[in-house]
This record gives structure tokens, C-alpha cells and sequence, in this order.
């Protein structure tokens, strides 16, 4: 059960975002450019740095919906967000994601982790400044959602169909286009 | 020395700001709305929770600039804000903002760490849901904004009297504009 009375049968974030759309209308206007703002990191590539710092959370719903919306960019490449989240090292990923995941493994654990050898090997990779920024930001903005999420014990229902529909909803429409706010069906014996 | 590139002389979240224009402006849009709307808790009570998270999370501009901006609203009790930090459990402030700022420590954590315990101290005190919601992110966004600011390696300055000076402005005029008086730097 959610710790504030949430409404029914809406999953994840989107329970506390209905109850306070004053915070959620600036949240989504930044997830909208964070993931899918004109950029040269792809929207799947940022949706899979949200997805592993999501998983290092240990937050379910975030981690499947990002992970469903990444898989959804790539063509329901379910398999590869699968081992990214478990080894991204042995994962089929370019060499430079690997390492912006690298840091966006280090700003999970906490800012000061970031080393000038993680971001060196970014920019050997060839990240620019602007991926190494939109990396570290991405990374911390899922430390916010993951612990928007999990903070106030949400409903989040373990419904593969659910997160997939989601991800091909959030990969072709995006984060600020109505629709988000209705409930889904709940899974059977949930 | 920053991990990027940043304007210099440009304090903590300032330079990543001036550097993202298109993201500064929905995070300060967020900040406005969770520090300074309308609100039952106040202002100064929002920063002072603010101004914990980022204390736990060891973030040297986060915990002064808002800790400034918290002394500013309650008339410049810095003390205080020192006593908050060290512990809060003791400090001078309401049995409720104390079990917000429980919660806002347990969020700090990792968000599983809230337990139902938590928020029924915090109920039985006279917070309400909305009050708990907020509390929840706004830990939550510090644990983002900390993370901005130290995992870039932002440059912060040490004299007090410009965390008051900044203090003053935030309450004064607020987060929207924050940096429309910096260099505009191409990203």
C-alpha cells in the first residue's frame, strides 16, 4: 500500500504526478527534453542511461518503463536491456556508452564519485562535454524520479504487457502528451 | 577543476545552468514551485528540508546556498540552520518538521529506506498527505540537484557572505530567473 492515499490503479509515478500536477508539469517538461530533446546521444541511448541507473536503484517501475521505452527505440530489443542492466561492460553497446554508463554508475553512488579518469575515458570514446553533462544530469534526475517512486511505496504492478505498451507509447509520443494520466487495468491477482 | 568545460567564476548549479539552458529552465521551474508556491509548510521549512538532503549528501553549495535562504526566511537564525545539520532531533524547530525530516533522510537513503512507521510519526504530528508528498520530493530532487552540482565537480566559493547574499536574492526573487543575469554560453 502507497504511504499517501494514491489513486487506484495508476502505476509508478504516475499516482503521485496526478495528485500534484504543480510538480509534475515542470518534472515532465524536463524528462521530455532530458530524454528526448534534440541531442547527439540518441533517445535510446539516454533511455538506457536512465534504465541501468534506474536498475542500480533498485526501482522496478522505472526501470522497466525506461527499459521498455529503450528497447522500443531499438526495435524491441528487449534482450540487450536485459544484459545492460546485469553487465553493460559485455554488453553489444558502443565503447562511449559504456562509458557515460560508467558515470552514470558513479553519480548513482554519489556526485563526488565521478573520477577525471572516468570522464577521460568518456572523452578517449569521443564524448563531447554536452554527453558527459547530459549524462551526469540524466543520471542524477533518476536518483530524483527513482526515489519519487519508491518513497511513497507506489503501486507498481509486475505486467510485462503493461511496460511494454508503455515504452511504445513514451518511445513514439513522449512525456508531456495527455493520456498518461489514465489508470491502466490492473494485472490478474494483483 | 570541473569535469566539463564551465563559465568561470560561475558558482555551483549556476555554471551547469548557464551551460543547459534548456534544462535550467524546467528545473527551476521545479524548484520554484517545491520552495516557494503556496504552501502549508513554509518556505523556510521547505529550504531547511532542502538544505538537510543536502547536507547528508555532503553537497558544499547545496547546504549553503539553501541554508542561506532558510536563515534569510526565518530572520537570520544561521544557528539554527547549524543546529538542523548536526542534529536535528534536538534543534529548535516543530515535532512535525522533525518527522519530515526523518522522512526526508530515509529518501535521502534510497527511497525504499521510508517505512510506514516513518510516515505515521509524521501523520501523528499533523502533517498531511500533501505535506508528506512534498517532503518525499523534495529529498528526492535534492538527491538530483546534489548530484548535478558534485558530480560535475562545480566550483563553489567559501566566503559566507556570498551564500547570504544569494540567500536574500532566492527569497527574494525566487528561482525562475536565476540565471538570466549569466553569460550565455553555447552547449
Amino acid at each position: 500500500m502507497a504511504h499517501i492515499n494514491l489513486p487506484e490503479g495508476v502505476p509508478g509515478i504516475r499516482g503521485p504526478m496526478l495528485i500534484s500536477p504543480e510538480t509534475t508539469k515542470p518534472l515532465r517538461d524536463f524528462v521530455e527534453v532530458l530524454l528526448r530533446g534534440p541531442n547527439s546521444l540518441a533517445p535510446a541511448e539516454r533511455e538506457m542511461i536512465a534504465t541501468y541507473v534506474s536498475s542500480q536503484n533498485d526501482c522496478y517501475y522505472c526501470q522497466h518503463s525506461h527499459g521498455a521505452a529503450a528497447a522500443e527505440h531499438l526495435g524491441g530489443n528487449y534482450e540487450l536491456i536485459d544484459q545492460l542492466k546485469r553487465d553493460y561492460a559485455s554488453a553489444p553497446v558502443s565503447d562511449k556508452l559504456k562509458a557515460l554508463l560508467g558515470i552514470a554508475g558513479k553519480v548513482q553512488q554519489g556526485g563526488k564519485q565521478v573520477t577525471p579518469e572516468d570522464v577521460q575515458r568518456a572523452r578517449a570514446q569521443g564524448a563531447s562535454d554536452k554527453e558527459i553533462h547530459d549524462t551526469v544530469l540524466i543520471a542524477a534526475a533518476f536518483c530524483m524520479f527513482n526515489r519519487y517512486v519508491d518513497g511513497l511505496a507506489t503501486w507498481q504492478p509486475h505486467d510485462a504487457e503493461m511496460y511494454r505498451e508503455m515504452g511504445k507509447r513514451l518511445a513514439s509520443s513522449g512525456y508531456t502528451v495527455p493520456g498518461w494520466e489514465k489508470p491502466v487495468q490492473k494485472a490478474q491477482g494483483q | 577543476m570541473p569535469h566539463i568545460h564551465l563559465p568561470e567564476g560561475i558558482p555551483g548549479i549556476l555554471g551547469p545552468m548557464a551551460f543547459s539552458p534548456q534544462t535550467a529552465a524546467p528545473l527551476n521551474a521545479l524548484a520554484e514551485v517545491l520552495l516557494r508556491a503556496p504552501n502549508s509548510l513554509t518556505q523556510g521549512e521547505r529550504e531547511m528540508i532542502a538544505t538537510y538532503v543536502s547536507s547528508q549528501n555532503d553537497c558544499f553549495f547545496c547546504q549553503t546556498v539553501h541554508g542561506a535562504a532558510a536563515a534569510y526566511y526565518l530572520g537570520g537564525k544561521e544557528t539554527l540552520i547549524d543546529e538542523l545539520k548536526r542534529d536535528f532531533e534536538s534543534a529548535l524547530v516543530s515535532d512535525k518538521l522533525k518527522a519530515l525530516l526523518a522522512i526526508a533522510g530515509k529518501v535521502q537513503l534510497g527511497g525504499k529506506q521510508v517505512t510506514a512507521a516513518d510516515v505515521e510519526r509524521a501523520r501523528k504530528h499533523g502533517a498531511t498527505d500533501k505535506e508528506i508528498h512534498d517532503t518525499v520530493l523534495i529529498a528526492a530532487a535534492f538527491c538530483m540537484f546534489n548530484r548535478y552540482v558534485d558530480g560535475l565537480a562545480t566550483w563553489a566559493p567559501r566566503e559566507p557572505q556570498r551564500y547570504r547574499e544569494s540567500g536574500r536574492r532566492i527569497a527574494e526573487e525566487g528561482y525562475i530567473h536565476s540565471t538570466d543575469h549569466l553569460p550565455k554560453v553555447a552547449s
